[in-house]
Parts: structure tokens; C-alpha cells; sequence
């Protein structure tokens, strides 16, 4: 046990788990999307490989390695090669702050929120570099939008977790969750006494969350009706599996923030049972829940325009947003001036 | 690294802000439906200047009608528009028969009638689930093919094909409507009822498919007269011409249907006008499948098919608008000539002008409320 | 508002080039499919165009036929009312040997795409068309097919 708890194997663990978590859930989100998808159209989905399609995400994975990656003539060919490894990189650096349980962080910082968000920022830049170095038309009008599509979002999500950050008082994401323990309506998705706005301010991170992980409905990196696969038209093979899985890690990353932030983690609902491993299962049933809700509007919903996309952010979001923060800000200080002249 | 010989030298006339470059969207491109090629001039997202490039897929069926016999010729004409068949082979075997005065009973005008406005409920699904997904929506097509597929096996039992039917002869059908059919049907109308008011309520009622389409790519009366765009896209610019009541040809002056229009012009209207479409064909199935009398299919028709001299028009609403034949006869049993008005050829001759200035999703969008099929056009 | 067939066979009838004017025939639309059947002088075309676009019609086809035996090409122009049951039928005749028309480009837009499509396939040039590229047939085709002497 001892051994375990060594600095240098304790981080070679969390590595290797994470890796393991992050792959398992990008082959298996990939599965779960494809069967959400066919039970909402009413098929069976892939059913054919392993115990009810169980070893589809493994034969995908197969085929897509045993495939040449293409470097198109005349593209930058550096750039091309390592923009799939930039879109990889920031989830994984992302997870390692996210606490699964009370006992279960890879590493734990006081300002792991700030951590998160400055590596999940580079996410735009490795899919800008992609579609560049591809020297394609849709693929650099696809890298266009997702920048200009980043840049709009980033900012009412982080005038939204400002807000959030006034209320907890700490970037630490382990002692967010402490301070939402003892039953759901602790979760700060229902402090409607610190701002009774909090629920809309949920809306708003989950909205902005499913653009910065460019997701349908706001899929305008990918728009495979208009810019045929976007800024990932050049690449095949792995290059193109990578960006794929990458997609679905950062759908991970996002639904754990959501969770992180908005419910309570591993906080159980009904405050009990609480710890371990009993955190661990709260955490993933709350993550799960909030990815499928992912892809069920994926399946439901037409693709946005992409001018009514930046109109929704600049016009509805960011104000909104605003609004909630000088909320938050004067509900706070009210109690300091109502007992400064009272 | 880029060499400076793979650099394509940039023609701005020196001004930076008005650099353009070309886009060559299709003939492989997932938006555009089947062999369509669309050279974009662009500025940006906007574009300057779309000319469509098509023929990708032309096969000259007007020759081929010069060098076989009337009949054998039919065959020909369900595969211009494989979407709508039925009303394609409805216009040639209407324009022979008006040209050689073949009278046809009753009992398969009805027949016609039905069978034509299941394939235009067939071909508008087929639209509906293909706009969608030109929008983004991957769902819908599912439950559209859910839907169609009723419809081409009911269709398949009585003409033995599910997509290019050849079903109508001269002088009347290739077999009779049986009873199966006509019960088949009964029960595809019921079905579909419902069917389209889920529609409504989940898709068209949709505010992300209500910003996608209101507003988006309007084609005026005068845009649409100019260009002889019918159908749905002249529908939708409020003008209610239907060649089922401006020439009525088989039994439709008996039968009772609104000409549904939408003045707004826009890309939702030709969306509603399809959609009302359908409804409007059910009515129209419910009342012939009411009316339909017993007696023979098919009339008297010579062994030797020899058309008088002089030329001949005929024609029929099809799901995308205006198909009109125009069959040349110097007297012998092979066709002089037979022209074919396709209504995706005209309704595609007005996207260069209107997606002058248009943004690239907003111009896809429109593209697919003209609802083109490529062999239509090429033919 | 919308013409009847009088005044539209009036309107028709006074088209002419001095020597020779239109004919204008009424036509049966049960037997032929068209009301009214208009056979023009070739330098008419546009004049029997600005008619129709001036009685509110749409344009159907242009299309070609080629008559071998009278060494002559015609060229149907169809129109269509949106707004009132009428077809009218203008025709033309140009020799054989030197297939030249004016183009209607300029009064309906819709005949831009018609007449290059006619032009792939019997090789009438129309005189003043904007843009008459090989359309249907491959960019290089050198052959008419529809030609009555067209041998593949």
C-alpha cells in the first residue's frame, strides 16, 4: 500500500488510468451514440460484431489503424500530424483535475477550474491548425467558423463561471463539490438563494458547452451538409480517429464540469453514501446522464445557422450572463450593506 | 511545407478586400443530390456568383425516343425522374393517347390517379428526409423511409417495381388495381394521417428549422415566371398554378383538392407547400379510392401503334412541378421527336441568380427547397 | 387582367417583319395539348417573346426539330400562363445549312439554360446568348446528336 502511495507511482497510475478512461470512453461514447442514435430512429443500431455490437468500437479502432494516413501534396505536413495530438492532449490534461470521488483525483489543485480551462482553450487552436495545414477550402472555411464559433462561447461560459466562482469562493474543484454535499438541493444548480437565477445559468454553461465541443446542434466545424467533413475533410484513418475520439473526450471533460460545478459531483442526492467508491458511481451516473443527454439532442435537432449561432452568444448569452453576474454580485453584498445601516 | 510552385496566384486587381476565391462544390459533395456540380465564385462564406455545371449524368433520352417504337419507349420514362415515376410515364402515355385518340376507361384513370398521388407522397418523403439532412436533421429520413416504404410495397405488388414503374400502358394499365391494393391503401391513408400531424408537431414546428428556412432564399412570382420554375417553387411564391387544374387531364376535374400557397416565397413556404401537399393527396386518394368504378383497364389500343402527323403536348403535375411532353409523329410507328420538359431543369436555372449574395448554408438550404433530382435535369 | 385567347391572337397576329406576319392558329387543347399555335418569321422570336412576357407568360421549353427531308430546323418556343389555363406555341423555321437565331435570353432568363441545351443538340446558334458552353454534352463534344444525319 505504501509502495502505491509513492509520489512517482501514484502519478504513473492516474496517467495510465486516465488514458484508460479516456479511450474506453471515447470507443464506447462512440457505441452509445450509434445505438442512442438507432433507437431514436428506430433501428437496431451496429449489432453484428461481439455480444450485440459490444466489439464494433474495437473493429472501428481495427480498421482505422490498419489504414494509411494520407498527407495530402502541398499541405504543411508538420502541422497536419500534429493537430490530431493538440486535440487530443487538453482533455487529458483536463481529466487529471477532475475528482471522480473524494478519495479519487489524479491531482488535486487549488486552482484546478483555471487549470481546466486554460488547457481545454487549446482545443480550437488544434482543430484551426488541422483545418489550415489541410490546405482545403471547406476545411479552412471550417476552421474560420470554429474559432470565431470558440471565441463567442468562451465568453458567456466564463462570465457564467465567474459568477459560479463568486458564490463557491475557491477554484479548487474537490472543495466546490464539499461545499454542495447534503442532499441535491445543496447543489449550486439550486441555490436559488444566492441567485435565483441559477438554473438558467446551467443552461447557459450546458449551451455553451455543447458549442465549444462542437456538437450538434452547433456542429459547424463538421457541417458535413455544407463544408463535407469540415476541418477534418483531409484526414483519414487514425488521423481522422483521433479527432473523432477526441470529440467525445471533450464531451466527457465538458459533463464532468457541468457535474463539477452545477451537481454537486460525487455528492450523493439524498446525502448519504457519499464516499469511495459510492462517490465514484454518484459521479459517473450524473456524468452519463448529462452525455446522453448529448446525444439525444444530437439525433433531435437540425444543424443552427451559423449566423444565428454567434447571434445567440453575442445577443442572448453573454447579456443574460451578465445580468446573472451583477445579480450574484449585489445578492451577495446586500447582507453587508442592509447590516452596515441597519 | 508549401512550395511556392503549389501556390495559386491570387487575382484581387490589387485590392485585398476583394479577393475571391472558387469553390467547386460536387459532383461529389454530400449536399448536393446525386452528380451536381456547383461552381462558387466566393467572398468569404458569401457567395458572388453559383453556376450550376451539370450533365454528369445525361443520357440523351430524347435520341433514344427517335430510334424505338412508341411503346418501347415507355420504359424510358419513369428513369428520368426516379422519384416520380408514375407521373413521368403518366405524361407519355397521356400524350400518345391524346395524339392517337385512344380513349381510356374510367376504372384506370381512377387507378391512375391513385397510384400517382401515392408516388408524390413517396417522392415528397424522400424530400422531406433529404432537406433535413441538408439542414443537419439526421433523424427525420428514417421515419420518411419508414413511411415510402409502405408506399413501394403497395406499388411493388401491383407493378412489380419500386422505384422506375412502369405501370400505365396506352389506353390504360399494365394490370388491374386488385383488391389487396385498394384495401392497402385505405390502411396507408390512415396510417399517414397521423403520421404527418407528428411531422408537424416535431419537425416543422422546430424553431432551429423555423430560423433555417423563414426568410431564407426567396424566389419571387416574377423570379419563378421568368425562369418557368413550377411546382412547389411557384406554389410557394403565392401564384396557385397546378397543371392538375390548368390542364386538367385524367380525372381530376372530379375530384376535389386545394391548391395549397404560400406568399412568403421564402424556403419555408415551398417547405409548407409540400408539406400541405401531402395532406391534399391523401384527400384525393380517399375520394378515388371512394369513386373508383368497376370495369376494364385498358382500352382498345392497335397492335401497330402509328400516330397521326403533327405534334402533340401533354402535361402532368409531377412531385417537382410542370412535366411536359412534347412528341413530334411524321406518321410512321417510331417517335420524329420527343421533347421532355423536366421541372428540376427550370427550377434550377434561377440558382445563379437567386444565391447571388447568399451564404454558403443559406444557399445549401435553398438547394434543397427546390428539391432537384440530377437525372431529372440531365435526363 | 389575364388575356383571353382574342386578344392574345390579335396580339400575336400583329407581329411582322413587313413582308412576311405571324400566323396565328387556334388549337384545340384536348387534341394538341396547347391553345394557340403561332408560326413566326425567325427574326420574330424576341418580338413573340416580348408578347408573351408582356401577357404575363412563363416559359416552358425551347426546343428543336430537325426536318431533314425540307433541308429546314424548327425551333419551338412553349409558353405557359401561371395565372390563366393558356399554352401558346411560337414556331420558327431556319435553313438547315446556316441554323442562326436571335436569343430570348434577354426576355425570359429561363431560355438561357434552354437554348444552350438546344444548342448542344442541334447546333443552332442563337445570336446574343450570354454563355452558349457545351451544356449537357461533354466540354469537347463536336457532334449534334439530335441531328436527323447524326451518326455516332
Amino acid at each position: 500500500m505504501n509502495f502505491l502511495q509513492t509520489e512517482p507511482i501514484r502519478i504513473l497510475l492516474y496517467l495510465v488510468g486516465i488514458c484508460a478512461f479516456v479511450g474506453a470512453n471515447a470507443a464506447y461514447l462512440v457505441l452509445a451514440e450509434r445505438k442512442g442514435a438507432g433507437r431514436i430512429q428506430r433501428r437496431p443500431g451496429p449489432n453484428e460484431a461481439g455480444f450485440g455490437g459490444l466489439l464494433q468500437p474495437l473493429a472501428d479502432g481495427i480498421k482505422l489503424l490498419a489504414k494509411q494516413v494520407m498527407v495530402p501534396p502541398g499541405t504543411d505536413a508538420l502541422l497536419f500530424r500534429a493537430a490530431p495530438l493538440l486535440v487530443m492532449a487538453p482533455p487529458l490534461m483536463c481529466l487529471a483535475m477532475i475528482p471522480f470521488s473524494d478519495s479519487i483525483t489524479a491531482r488535486s489543485l487549488n486552482v484546478g477550474l483555471l487549470f481546466v480551462f486554460s488547457f481545454g482553450s487549446i482545443n480550437v487552436m488544434a482543430l484551426m491548425l488541422g483545418g489550415w495545414a489541410s490546405r482545403n477550402k471547406f476545411a479552412i472555411i471550417s476552421s474560420a467558423r470554429v474559432v470565431s464559433q470558440n471565441v463567442a462561447y468562451e465568453i458567456p461560459m466564463l462570465l457564467v463561471v465567474i459568477t459560479l466562482l463568486m458564490v463557491t469562493g475557491t477554484m479548487d474543484l474537490n472543495e466546490i463539490i464539499q461545499q454542495q454535499g447534503g442532499g441535491f438541493w445543496k447543489w449550486n444548480l439550486f441555490k436559488v438563494w444566492v441567485n435565483p437565477l441559477m438554473p438558467v445559468t446551467f443552461v447557459i454553461f450546458f449551451i455553451c458547452m455543447l458549442a465549444e465541443t462542437n456538437r450538434a446542434p452547433f456542429d459547424m466545424a463538421e457541417a458535413e451538409s455544407e463544408l463535407v467533413a469540415g476541418a477534418f475533410t483531409e484526414y483519414g484513418g487514425m488521423g481522422f480517429g483521433v479527432f473523432f475520439m477526441a470529440e467525445y473526450a471533450n464531451i466527457v471533460v465538458g459533463c464532468s464540469l457541468a457535474t463539477v460545478l452545477f451537481l454537486g459531483g460525487w455528492q450523493s442526492p439524498i446525502g448519504v453514501l457519499s464516499g469511495g467508491l459510492w462517490g465514484a458511481g454518484w459521479f459517473l451516473l450524473k456524468l452519463y446522464a448529462l452525455i446522453f443527454t448529448v446525444i439525444w439532442i444530437r439525433w433531435t435537432f437540425p444543424r443552427t445557422q451559423f449566423y444565428s449561432l454567434l447571434n445567440l452568444s453575442w445577443k442572448i448569452l453573454i447579456p443574460i450572463s451578465l445580468f446573472t453576474l451583477l445579480l450574484t454580485g449585489a445578492m451577495m453584498k446586500l447582507p453587508v450593506v442592509y447590516n452596515h445601516f441597519f | 511545407m508549401i512550395a511556392q510552385k503549389d501556390l495559386i496566384p491570387v487575382d484581387n486587381g490589387g485590392d485585398p478586400t476583394k479577393e475571391t476565391f472558387v469553390l467547386n462544390l460536387g459532383p461529389q459533395h454530400p449536399a448536393a443530390h446525386g452528380v451536381l456540380r456547383v461552381l462558387l465564385t466566393m467572398d468569404g462564406e458569401w457567395i458572388q456568383r453559383a453556376e450550376p455545371v451539370i450533365g454528369y449524368i445525361h443520357r440523351m433520352h430524347e435520341k433514344m425516343g427517335e430510334n424505338r417504337t412508341w411503346a418501347k419507349f415507355l420504359p424510358n420514362t419513369s428513369r428520368i425522374d426516379y422519384l416520380s415515376a408514375m407521373h413521368y410515364t403518366h405524361a407519355f402515355v397521356g400524350a400518345v393517347e391524346r395524339a392517337a385518340k385512344i380513349e381510356v376507361p374510367v376504372r384506370a384513370e381512377y387507378a391512375r390517379v391513385i397510384t400517382s398521388e401515392l408516388n408524390r407522397i413517396s417522392s415528397h418523403m424522400v424530400w422531406w428526409g433529404a432537406l433535413l439532412l441538408d439542414l443537419g436533421g439526421f433523424t427525420p429520413i428514417l421515419y420518411a423511409f419508414d413511411d415510402r416504404e409502405k408506399i413501394l410495397d403497395l406499388l411493388e405488388a401491383l407493378c412489380g417495381a419500386r422505384l422506375t414503374y412502369c405501370y400505365y400502358r396506352f389506353g390504360g394499365l399494365y394490370n388491374d388495381v386488385d383488391d389487396a391494393f385498394l384495401k392497402g391503401t385505405r390502411d396507408f391513408v390512415a396510417h399517414m394521417k397521423p403520421r404527418l400531424k407528428m411531422y408537424r408537431e416535431l419537425v416543422t414546428d422546430n424553431i432551429i428549422l423555423r430560423k433555417r428556412l423563414t426568410g431564407i432564399g426567396p424566389l419571387s412570382a416574377d423570379l419563378c415566371r421568368r425562369y418557368g420554375a413550377t411546382g412547389p417553387v411557384i406554389r410557394g411564391a403565392g401564384v396557385a398554378y397546378d397543371v392538375r387544374r390548368a390542364e386538367p387531364y385524367s380525372v381530376y376535374p372530379k375530384l376535389e383538392f386545394k391548391i395549397p400557397t404560400y406568399p412568403e416565397a421564402d424556403s419555408m413556404a415551398r417547405y409548407l407547400v409540400r408539406m400541405d401537399e401531402m395532406e391534399q393527396s391523401l384527400f384525393i386518394i380517399e375520394q378515388a379510392l371512394d369513386q373508383i368504378p368497376t370495369g376494364p383497364f385498358i382500352g382498345k389500343v392497335p397492335r401497330v401503334l402509328k400516330l397521326p402527323v403533327g405534334d402533340t403536348c401533354y402535361a402532368v403535375e409531377a412531385a417537382r412541378g410542370r412535366f411536359m411532353v412534347r412528341i413530334v409523329s411524321d406518321g410512321k410507328e417510331i417517335p420524329y421527336r420527343v421533347k421532355l420538359r423536366t421541372p428540376s431543369f427550370s427550377n434550377l436555372s434561377l440558382y445563379e441568380e437567386a444565391s447571388k449574395g447568399m451564404i454558403l448554408p443559406d444557399a445549401l438550404a435553398m438547394m434543397g427547397s427546390l428539391d432537384l433530382v440530377i437525372p431529372d435535369i440531365d435526363r | 387582367m389575364n388575356p383571353t385567347l382574342e386578344q392574345l391572337s390579335e396580339h400575336f397576329g400583329r407581329l411582322t417583319t413587313g413582308t412576311a406576319s405571324a400566323v396565328v392558329q387556334v388549337a384545340d387543347p384536348a387534341l394538341k395539348g396547347y391553345h394557340l399555335d403561332v408560326t413566326v418569321a425567325p427574326s420574330l422570336v424576341v418580338e413573340a417573346a416580348g408578347v408573351a412576357d408582356r401577357a404575363g407568360f412563363a416559359l416552358d421549353a425551347v426546343t428543336g426539330v430537325d426536318w431533314l427531308a425540307q433541308n429546314e430546323m424548327e425551333v419551338v418556343y412553349d409558353y405557359f400562363h401561371p395565372e390563366s389555363p393558356l399554352r401558346v406555341v411560337v414556331r420558327t423555321r431556319i435553313p438547315r445549312a446556316e441554323p442562326e437565331l436571335p436569343t430570348i435570353a434577354g426576355v425570359f432568363a429561363g431560355a438561357n439554360w434552354h437554348e444552350r441545351e438546344t444548342h448542344d443538340f442541334f447546333g443552332i446558334r442563337f445570336t446574343g446568348h450570354p454563355n452558349l458552353k457545351p451544356f449537357l454534352l461533354p466540354e469537347d463534344a463536336t457532334f449534334h446528336p439530335l441531328l436527323k444525319d447524326y451518326k455516332p
